[in-house]
């Protein structure tokens, strides 16, 4: 119970940051926003996707990308903290060991939140429509949210591991930005070397974006090569890498934590 | 009186083999209500020290308690009656003050209500009323090591830690956070403090153990220490024509070899009674009409002292005696 208590007291400080500097906020809303406007005008053209408006196919692919990214925002923040001595200071606090990292990935869950709503409104504006139910869009949200905070926990250890807020940003963009681009996020996968093409079908990217466009009413085209699992379970797959992240990085996370030390 | 804080043959090491000893065998112990100042150059263990007592880090082997409680058994009860502000600034710079007080009063487990109470006693307390409400970040260092201090004191801890509070202050800031934490001295809590500032542990220490290399090569009040490494001295300078005659007089009274730094007209002999000493030199000088240009007994200051227990200079003297020459004399 104080564990929770103490984990929202965290929570509310990275909020309050944002009230204090808004900028961050801006900012992390301008590139998604940025992306769907590059994407839809730009390659949108070029890219051929027959029996359906690009735009329906590639706004699942920036949702998705946007959540993934969350592991850098969380390991930037952590590793700040800990650069400029605040893990160490809440360390000496008689709160539990865990409430700290989560405050922090429900901070960053919090975030995702505004993020995705103002790129849903940008998306609406150029042409977006998703064709399924309100309880289907409502689902595809809320998966997206909970892949980003599955995400979130691979940025606390990464972050607490590399202990200098630039190295966490290099390290981060070096892993996640082929990770969101090998996959069926932007154009379809079938135009990749076959080799590539097996990685871009079991890419935990590749099974949310397919699971997400699913929900959202779209026809499982775009990225579908082979009658494998992944391609056909996209959905029971990535909750399966969800399952997977949150059991793998929680316990390491919080691991690291107890025993972290800034350089 | 009792002891609050103990600590036992405490060994770190660092590296894959072991192959950095940052602790090696260091004991000390702090009685209530007293102050304690670990001196030592960068890298000699102070830190390391300082990051075990407060839980923050566990020591490979020995033993270490704080107000009985063992740090490495039970650190969460250790957590929740020490207080601990360190080397670099440990508060949220983007927030405010207010902000920052408050979010360590909620993790205090304070009600709502009584971290506001509890913040707005602190901002006086520390003379930050006023800017409670802007972001630390528009702070000077001074008022952002006293919002630090503030930090660490929400619940009144037993035990306070302060990891080189005034590293990296200009002299004013420094002054000011010595007054602040005498006062705190005051109030009675037992503070544990690491510093590279000679000057410092002079001026807040009740008690000074020196480490270099991990472990403690010496220990005393300041008074003691410069007792150990040489009684005070006469130095005076005199016109070039009057060093012989003025040398003569010393020695003659003092009983014992003057050094002579002839292109100064400088004359230094070991001064065993002091202020007597001094007297009856300037009587004798009077006498025979020598009248010294400058004259004074020089105790040993803690760099000397440093310098004869380590044998090797500490590493921040030359900005130490920069720091601190503007405000000598204020004790």
């Amino acid at each position: 119970m104080n564990a929770m208590r103490d984990a929202l007291v965290i929570t509310k400080r990275q909020l309050l940051q944002l009230l204090r500097v808004p900028e961050v906020l801006i900012f992390s809303t301008i590139q998604p926003v940025m992306f769907v406007l590059l994407f839809r005008y730009v390659f949108g053209g070029a890219i051929n996707t027959p029996g359906v408006d690009y735009v329906q196919l590639l706004m699942p692919g920036i949702f998705v990308q946007t959540v993934a990214f969350t592991v850098a925002s969380t390991a930037l923040g952590l590793a700040e903290d800990m650069q400029k001595g605040l893990i160490d200071r809440f360390r000496s606090l008689p709160i539990s060991r865990s409430a700290v990292v989560v405050g922090r990935t429900l901070g960053d869950a919090t975030l995702n939140v505004v993020v995705l709503i103002v790129m849903a409104f940008t998306g609406l504006l150029v042409g977006w429509r998703p064709s399924s139910s309100l309880f289907e869009v409502f689902a595809g949200f809320l998966f997206l949210l909970i892949f980003g905070y599955a995400m979130s926990w691979m940025g606390v250890l990464v972050g607490l591991s590399v202990r200098d807020s630039r190295v966490a940003n290099s390290a981060v963009f070096l892993f996640v930005f082929p990770m969101t681009f090998l996959s069926n996020a932007f154009a379809p996968t079938t135009g990749m070397p076959r080799p590539l093409q097996y990685v871009a079908e079991w890419n935990p990217v590749s099974t949310m974006v397919a699971g997400v466009r699913d929900l959202f009413g779209l026809e499982p085209i775009f990225g579908v090569t082979a009658n494998s699992f992944p391609s056909q379970n996209p959905l029971i797959m990535s909750l399966i890498y969800i399952g997977l992240l949150m059991a793998i990085f929680i316990p390491l996370s919080v691991r690291k934590y107890k025993n972290v030390t800034p350089k | 009186m009792s002891a609050s804080i103990i600590a036992e043959d405490l060994v770190k090491t660092y590296g894959a083999h072991h192959e950095v000893r940052a602790l090696d065998g260091l004991s000390l112990t702090v009685n209530e209500g007293t102050v304690l100042s670990l001196l030592g150059p960068n890298g000699s263990g102070k830190t390391t020290t300082v990051r075990i007592l407060a839980t923050l880090l566990r020591p490979d082997s020995g033993r270490a308690q704080v107000a009985g409680i063992d740090v490495v058994k039970n650190p969460q009860k250790v957590r929740e009656i020490i207080g601990l502000s360190g080397q670099y600034a440990a508060v949220d710079e983007t927030l405010t003050g207010w902000d920052n007080l408050i979010m360590f009063g909620r993790l205090y487990h304070l009600s709502g209500r009584g971290a506001k109470v509890r913040a707005a006693e602190l901002l006086e307390k520390f003379s930050l009323t006023d800017a409670a409400k802007r972001p630390i970040k528009t702070y000077s260092g001074g008022m952002r090591r006293r919002l630090d201090l503030a930090a660490s004191l929400i619940v009144k801890p037993k035990v306070l830690f302060l990891d080189e509070p005034t590293t990296g202050l200009d002299p004013r800031g420094r002054q000011e956070m010595w007054e602040v934490i005498n006062e705190l001295v005051k109030g009675g809590v037992t503070l544990l403090l690491t510093t590279q500032y000679l000057e410092e542990a002079d001026q807040l220490a009740d008690e000074i153990v020196v480490i270099d290399h991990g472990h403690v090569i010496a220990q005393g009040t300041a008074d003691s220490l410069k007792r150990e490494v040489g009684g005070e001295r006469l130095e005076l300078s005199v016109n070039s024509e009057n060093l012989d005659k003025a040398k003569g007089i010393v020695e003659r009274l003092t009983n014992s070899v003057a050094t002579e730094d002839s292109q100064m007209h400088k004359i230094s002999v070991a001064a065993p009674e002091g202020t007597r000493t001094l007297i009856e030199t300037l009587r004798q000088l009077d006498t025979a009409g020598i009248q010294p240009l400058d004259i004074a007994l020089k105790r040993p200051s803690l760099d000397d002292v440093f310098l004869a227990l380590t044998g090797h200079v500490a590493e921040e003297q030359i900005e130490e005696v920069v720091g601190a020459k503007s405000k000598r004399g204020k004790r």
